[in-house]
């Protein structure tokens, strides 16, 4: 007896050493959203069939990306995985700072990965970096006072009805504004849409000589557009308005429209924090005709910083968080409405998630968009809100500063514009362009 | 003769303190108030201040998500061992620039508070690049010996003033009598500071709690304190003010109940010597 359980000790023993030999710990460096979240407290589904165990550092996004760059600069070797954007991927991956993601099984079926996202999540076809979800911009709008202004939104508007419907919808005694649009200063920020908005205007950041074009027409119409629609149809205070702001004015029934991530989708139509939850509904980002939409495209993506010593059990999680599996397995514990939007096609051909009213206009957007010629006119750089060069950073919040000092009246749109060219081609030249 | 204080005059001063001490106090009501809110109740406008539907859904949600315990415990290591290192190092300075002070005594006192003139982020990249070398990137010991480092002149500067209000005299007498100089620091000096240094040591630990800068940029998953945690909740997409509310007020609670219950010592501590 005493044989028996000496042996079925010892059988046991065995076998928890040979499951555990190799496992790892591993440190994620990730951003506070509902996905990362989720992704959080299902880790005992990762651990349970590798071994691995993960310790979570979760921080606010401008945090993030400091500590993460930072980290990867100085080869702390702090993280195994760092969940980075879009704009961090091809920059780094240039700097041969990460562990390119080309080797992963077949199972995994990189070919689902949504070719916008892919395209801007590789650098010579190489992917860098697995997308674990996307996200692109759209109108979001209530349908109640679409109705009352007497209007009907079609699927792809252009600035003009825009502007018309929004102009119509406000009724700025009632605190109902026609348009919420950011304002605050921040290449993340103000700057993101309004390079959408300019793009969907014919200008652009850079010729093909890397000269700032802010003194173009191009960017001095769809500014101007911008400061008129917000005078005239946005909220008070709009330039302190970022994303959280327009959320919360909208989700309080004081936004006709509003034009941002498609995220946003699912916290609007939430009917728990949303007072106009059944009253919203979507359309591709406007246009002026001339062949580009003001959406951007955005991805949070799984990265392996080079030399970290734990490679092969990041792929594993890699493999795991970003798989067709992962996104059943959210669909299975918290429903299809809180799956992981925007990183592979089988998702939009899934039957169960076609009934989610957001994801066809979240998929449009995001086809809509192509980070790889993301202007009317050739250009040097990839990226569509923003530049996927180092130096964009700070350029990008330099120039917010300045629209978003006009947006508050302090200045003009023709001093802004000026002023955002100086301090661009100043920057640019003195990092060498 | 004493001066005579009217009822009125007494009224209004309570006022005004009262005025005063509230408004202060304001903002952590106010981030009380928000964390026993729902996120929607939140950012409503106008505001809610007492009327709403109370819940402890934040803190739920906040115990489930982080190890708070494990937290709390880097933060009570971190800022206590930071404190009493500090301590240990700035007695023997303190009672040296007091009581034998030399020509330069002047010049490294001001020396040593010229290093705080300096921006955190300007050293930033030398001790991360320092750190990484050591082996010290996200622990307790390398965190401690930073905090302890960069608070090191404020308790220099309050013990030196702090001693410089005993008379030498009585220092003196004891070396008559034979003590050796631990003795005279440990047996005589340090009883008669000892609100000095209680102040001191309290004022350090809050310092070191609330310390952001050092703390978020060292640590990842093992030696990260409260402010990370809090940092944890902030969200750039997504409503999050009622959750990182229940995150800060479970964050400066052990710090705000230790403050309340040494207030004494800390008022007598910081007063001593103040009136002769």
């Amino acid at each position: 007896m005493i044989m028996r359980k000496t042996f079925g000790l010892a059988a046991g023993v065995l076998l928890a050493t040979t499951v555990l030999a190799g496992a790892e710990t591993l440190t994620i460096a990730t951003v506070n959203n509902g996905d990362m979240i989720r992704m959080q407290k299902l880790t005992d589904d990762f651990t349970a069939k590798t071994g691995h165990e993960v310790e979570w550092v979760t921080l606010e996004e401008n945090v993030l990306r400091q500590r993460v760059t930072q980290d990867i600069a100085a080869k702390g070797g702090q993280f195994d995985i760092m969940t980075i954007g879009m704009y961090e991927t091809p920059i780094w991956a240039k700097q041969d700072w990460l562990v390119s993601l080309d080797d992963l099984p077949a199972e995994y079926d990189i070919d689902d990965i949504l070719p916008a996202m892919r395209g801007g999540l590789s650098v010579d076809g190489t992917l860098y970096a697995a997308p674990f979800y996307g996200e692109s911009s759209m109108i979001m709008y209530r349908t109640d006072l679409m109705e009352k202004a007497g209007l009907e939104m079609p699927d792809a508007p252009t600035w003009d009805f825009v502007a018309d419907a929004a102009r119509k919808m406000t009724d700025k005694a009632g605190e109902t504004y026609g348009v919420c649009l950011r304002g605050k200063a921040g290449w993340g920020e103000n700057m993101a849409f309004l390079t959408t908005v300019a793009n969907s205007f014919g200008a652009r950041w850079f010729d093909e000589n890397w000269k700032p074009q802010f003194d173009s027409p191009q960017w001095k119409e769809a500014i101007t557009f911008y400061l008129d629609l917000m005078n005239d149809a946005g909220p008070p205070g709009a330039s302190t308005n970022g994303f959280n702001e327009n959320l919360s004015l909208f989700q309080q029934g004081k936004c006709g429209m509003w034009i941002d991530a498609t995220v946003a989708a699912s916290f609007v139509t939430n009917p728990k924090d949303s007072t106009v939850a059944d009253k919203v509904g979507f359309a591709l980002a406007p246009d002026t005709g001339k062949g580009k939409r003001a959406n951007w495209l955005w991805a949070w993506a799984l990265a392996i910083p080079a030399g970290t010593q734990k490679e092969a059990a990041a792929k594993e999680f890699i493999q795991w968080a970003t798989s067709k599996e992962y996104i059943e397995l959210v669909a299975l514990k918290e429903g299809w409405a809180n799956v992981p939007p925007g990183a592979r096609t089988s998702l939009y051909e899934n039957p169960n998630y076609k009934d989610i009213p957001f994801a066809k206009m979240t998929l449009d957007s995001i086809n809509a968009a192509d980070p790889n010629n993301p202007t009317v006119e050739p250009v040097p750089y990839v990226g569509i809100q923003f530049v996927a060069i180092p130096e964009f950073q700070g350029i990008g919040t330099a120039a917010g500063q300045e629209f978003s000092a006009m947006l508050a009246g302090q200045q003009s749109a023709e001093e802004a514009l000026a002023k955002a060219q100086a301090l661009t081609a100043e920057e640019m030249e003195a990092a060498g362009y | 003769m004493a001066r005579a204080v009217t009822t009125q005059r007494k009224t209004i001063n309570t006022t005004v303190a009262w005025g005063i001490g509230l408004l202060i106090f304001f903002p952590i009501l106010w981030t009380i108030l928000t964390s026993f809110k729902t996120e929607a109740q939140a950012i409503n406008d106008p505001p809610l201040f007492l009327f709403f539907d109370w819940t402890l859904e934040n803190y739920t949600v906040v115990q489930e998500r982080s190890d708070y315990m494990r937290f709390l415990w880097n933060s009570v290591i971190i800022a206590g061992g930071s404190t009493l290192l500090g301590i240990i190092i700035a007695v023997p300075a303190a009672w040296s620039m007091a009581f034998v002070p030399s020509r330069r005594t002047k010049d490294i006192l001001l020396w040593m508070l010229s290093t705080k003139m300096l921006p955190a982020v300007g050293v930033l990249y030398p001790i991360y690049l320092m750190f990484i070398q050591l082996g010290l990137l996200d622990t307790r010991i390398g965190l401690t010996l930073v905090l302890m480092l960069i608070n090191l002149p404020i308790i220099v500067w309050m013990l030196y003033t702090y001693f410089k209000e005993i008379p030498g005299e009585i220092l003196e007498a004891a070396r008559m009598d034979g003590a050796t100089l631990r003795e005279e620091i440990l047996y005589v000096l340090t009883p008669m500071a000892v609100p000095g240094i209680a102040s001191t040591v309290l004022l350090n630990i809050i310092l070191a709690w609330n310390e952001a800068f050092w703390t978020l940029n060292l640590t990842a998953a093992k030696a990260a304190p409260l402010t990370a945690f809090i940092a944890s909740y902030s969200s750039p997409e997504g409503l999050f003010y009622a959750k990182l509310s229940a995150a800060s007020t479970m964050a400066i609670a052990p710090i705000l109940i230790m403050g309340w219950f040494s207030q004494k010592q800390l008022v007598r501590g910081l007063t001593f010597g103040a009136v002769k």
